[in-house]
């Protein structure tokens, strides 16, 4: 190579990231991502309704080793990817910048969502104290209500802040030892190279699994689909919001929308067990006392 | 152990004698010694267990007819379908009385009570709130002999156990909740916690008015006003709690009740002005009420969805290990599966025994159920009162035949208690558990269960919601669980061994929200109940049942 030839640079392929790989879309669609000015930055995968459905047996497989996993177990994970992201935050900061974000915007946007990974891994060994404990019966009775994780959850991220809306909206959920699908409109690349983080914090396959796509597209089958046990979303616009609750009507998911007004920058309001607690069962044991 | 001793049967004796409720005193395993190493089966055909009758006499004034009780007040149903409805005692088919078809313009007067009900209700401080719901705990438990006589004429369960369990847990509920009113703050710590507004409660006809109490007190002790929606078939108790409520004081419009069939029940789901939904019922009906509520969001009527609580059905596992105390788990079988005629959400009906003991539990159950009485539920000494309905008579009776064709092997046991004329040969031959009582009508099925069943056949997949067991088999641990937790339901599971760090892994790892571990059936004011998967969502009892009525 000639010092007068000019370097081309390699781009990076933003792909879909389900059961700790990054396969394209089945279908073949990719969408353009549009940067500041119009510009094309890349190309994101445009998944598929077979591609959800592949998440989903991807998080109903990872669910076993995840919830049980100790919960100190589950804490270093999470904690390793607030560390992961934190490393990767000029990457970051420049996808966001690329994306349209101020400068300011875009460091704020990280810092976020590395200190929300970091709350949710001390959540991780504390949930259940907090929402469990024992119960004073009136008899000769052992009786404790315990916090377990309901399942596979489905996720449907918002567009804005895409980086921090994700990780708003997932934390919660694996801390408490579900697995999920999160469906992202966004196809912003922070979105793709998240699943990085995700591949390199020892997280287990599965757990996360994220699909870049069209809400329209996916949304209803997310819904409806009998081995999604929960979903989480911020409450759209009423088409939106309605096809989340009907199609879980069907088989009873758990659904907790969030107010649309929800600001999530709010570290505080952001992180209380409220945002834990739609994505457990109660389970409560009785054993009789006695010699 | 030679435990094939025959002794009284003491099913659910010595029940939350006081107002405790919950704690059922366990008889397993404690029989007396004396006839031990007979067969039982001969004192049961030798007339041993015959008893004399034990009928409870005291007389309930019943009205003629009720209407609806709005405001503060009893009123005639008015609007399009309103009318009366006749209620029957389920154990001899007589009219008690006539009840109130309340009609979407009598909700909508319930709801607007309500309503206008709330700002003073929600503003009184917690301690006087606390102070109504302890003054009806107090007024139920000094009725307590009359509620549950009117609970059994109305439903047909047998007087001991409304008399032992369900109003003492009744009196309970309304106790326990009075003493939350004024610790609100102190449930969510840091979490700012304010009432959801009107709650509109539609409950079964299995628990009548420990249902009403499960909906109610939480919701009052928040400071919520409610709309209760009793079963068609057991109006009585509730409105009889109204009576109740006007004694104590509580402000006109704090609890309304609207009486009426299916239609009444969507008024209420679909009321506009209703915050909250809770219902305990079928998981058909549950479903169409999620979707109705959904339906309110998709068509932009509500941003948000009214919050809603489920507690729907169940087909619960009851997981017997062959390192269990055989006896003691058997007495658990009874008490899952045959409590209140198995007209019981969580009851343990499909049962899971472990390969090595199955004939064993199986022949003890046999034996067991023999010196079941099915009779007339106002007997002191009936085990098994009257089924609920002609209806669910029925739908038990196709689950019987059903269960058959597809293979499945039927045992009817039980005897005739008071009431019933003696089974005859024809009925011994165990083609049908439904009895014809030719003495005085009424609906009875005798205590039965299923052997041969496989994991596909409907009676180990469909709640039947009577007294009949489908019985299965495994091996392992992992094959236990792994059937256990092959269900669309997931409400609740018992599970026998005698070894500690077994029943824990077990316990852990069951798809379910009540698990009762070498016990069965056992509930409390403090404990919270309710299902995973499709039984449903939310909780009743405990602090982790507050959350349904507040806004956190």
């Amino acid at each position: 190579m000639t010092s007068d030839q000019q370097r081309l640079d390699v781009q990076k392929t933003f792909k879909l990231y389900v059961n700790g790989a990054f396969p394209r879309s089945e279908s073949g669609r990719s969408e353009p991502i549009v940067g500041a000015g119009g510009r094309v930055v890349g190309h994101a995968s445009k998944a598929s309704r077979k591609d959800l459905r592949d998440a989903v047996v991807a998080a109903r497989g990872g669910l076993g080793k995840w919830k049980g996993a100790t919960a100190y177990n589950r804490g270093q994970v999470l904690y390793r990817m607030a560390e992961m992201l934190e490393g990767k935050r000029r990457e970051f900061e420049a996808l966001l910048v690329d994306a349209g974000s101020s400068e300011a915007a875009a460091t704020a946007e990280v810092s976020a969502a590395v200190d929300r990974l970091v709350c949710f891994a001390g959540w991780t060994d504390k949930f259940a104290q907090v929402l469990g404990g024992q119960n004073a019966v009136a008899g000769p009775y052992w009786n404790i209500t315990v916090a377990e994780p309901t399942g596979v959850i489905g996720v449907v991220a918002p567009t804005s802040p895409a980086l921090l809306g994700l990780i708003a909206l997932t934390a919660p959920v694996i801390c408490a030892g579900n697995t999920c699908v999160v469906i992202s409109e966004a196809f912003a690349p922070v979105v793709s190279v998240f699943g990085e983080v995700c591949a390199t914090s020892d997280l287990p396959a599965g757990v996360i699994n994220l699909l870049t796509g069209s809400t329209d597209e996916l949304a209803p089958v997310l819904a409806k689909h009998r081995d999604v046990d929960g979903v989480h979303a911020m409450a759209g616009p009423a088409s939106i919001s309605g096809i989340l609750l009907e199609g879980a009507a069907d088989n009873l998911k758990r659904v907790k929308l969030r107010k649309a007004e929800t600001d999530l920058f709010d570290s505080e309001a952001c992180t209380e067990p409220g945002w834990i607690e739609p994505f457990v069962e109660y389970k409560t044991a009785w054993h009789p006392v006695g010699a | 152990m030679a435990q094939r001793t025959a002794r009284i049967d003491r099913r659910n004796g010595g029940n939350g004698a006081g107002g405790g409720g919950g704690a059922k005193a366990s008889s397993a395993g404690k029989g007396g010694g004396a006839r031990a190493g007979k067969d039982v089966s001969s004192f049961v055909a030798g007339g041993a267990w015959d008893y004399s009758p034990a009928p409870e006499t005291v007389k309930v004034k019943i009205a003629p007819r009720y209407g609806l009780y709005i405001n503060g007040k009893f009123v005639e149903p008015h609007g399009d379908g309103a009318g009366y409805f006749t209620t029957v005692n389920p154990a001899n088919e007589q009219t008690l009385s006539q009840i109130a078809l309340a009609s979407e313009a009598d909700v909508d007067r319930a709801v607007e009570a309500a309503r206008d009900a709330l700002p003073k209700w929600r503003a009184l401080s917690g301690a006087e709130r606390g102070k109504y719901l302890y003054r009806i705990a107090r007024r139920v438990q000094e009725r307590a002999r009359e509620l549950a006589i009117l609970e059994t004429m109305d439903g047909g369960k047998p007087i001991k156990e409304s008399r032992d369990v369900d109003i003492p847990l009744v009196a309970q509920h309304f106790f326990y909740h009075a003493g939350w009113a004024d610790k609100i703050k102190y449930a969510f710590p840091g979490r700012e916690a304010r009432p959801v507004g009107v709650c509109g409660q539609i409950i079964p006809w299995n628990f009548p008015l420990l249902m009403a109490a499960w909906k109610l007190a939480p919701a009052l002790a928040c400071g919520n006003t409610c709309v209760l929606k009793p079963a068609e078939t057991t109006s009585l108790t509730a409105l009889r709690l109204c009576e109740i409520f006007d004694e104590v004081g509580l402000p006109p419009g704090v609890v309304n009740v609207v009486t009426g069939a299916g239609m009444t029940g969507a008024a209420v789901v679909n009321h506009p002005k209703v915050d909250k939904v809770a219902f305990t019922g079928s998981t058909e009906v549950g479903k169409k009420i999620a979707a109705a509520v959904a339906g309110e969001v998709g068509s932009g009527a509500r941003s948000l969805p009214k919050r809603l609580t489920l507690e729907l059905g169940g087909k619960s596992a009851n997981i017997i290990f062959d390192d269990a105390s055989i006896d003691q788990a058997v007495e658990g079988i009874v008490e899952g599966i045959y409590f209140n005629q198995g007209h019981v959400c969580c009851a343990g009906s499909r049962l899971f025994v472990q390969e090595g003991v199955v004939d064993e539990v199986v022949k003890k159950l046999k034996i067991r159920l023999a010196s079941l009485r099915v009779g007339d539920p106002m007997d002191k000494n009936t085990d098994i009162g009257a089924i609920n309905s002609r209806e669910q008579l029925k739908k038990i009776d196709s689950y019987l035949k059903l269960g058959q064709s597809e293979g499945a092997k039927l045992h009817v046991e039980g005897r005739a208690g008071q009431g019933l004329s003696a089974f005859s040969t024809s009925e011994r031959d165990n083609a049908s558990a439904v009895v014809s009582n030719t003495q005085g009508g009424g609906f009875y099925c005798r205590p039965c269960f299923f052997t041969g069943v496989q994991m596909s056949h409907t009676v180990a997949r469909e709640e039947i919601f009577g007294p009949v067991l489908s019985v299965l088999t495994f091996r392992t641990p992992e094959e236990a669980l792994l059937r256990a937790n092959n269900s669309p339901y997931g409400l609740a599971a018992g599970v026998w061994t005698d070894k500690g760090s077994k029943i824990l892994e077990i316990a852990r790892r069951l798809e379910a929200g009540v698990v009762w571990l070498n016990t069965y059936n056992k509930f409390d004011a403090a404990s919270p109940f309710g299902g995973y998967k499709e039984s449903g969502f939310g909780r009743e009892g405990g602090v982790q049942g507050l959350r349904a009525y507040l806004e956190v």
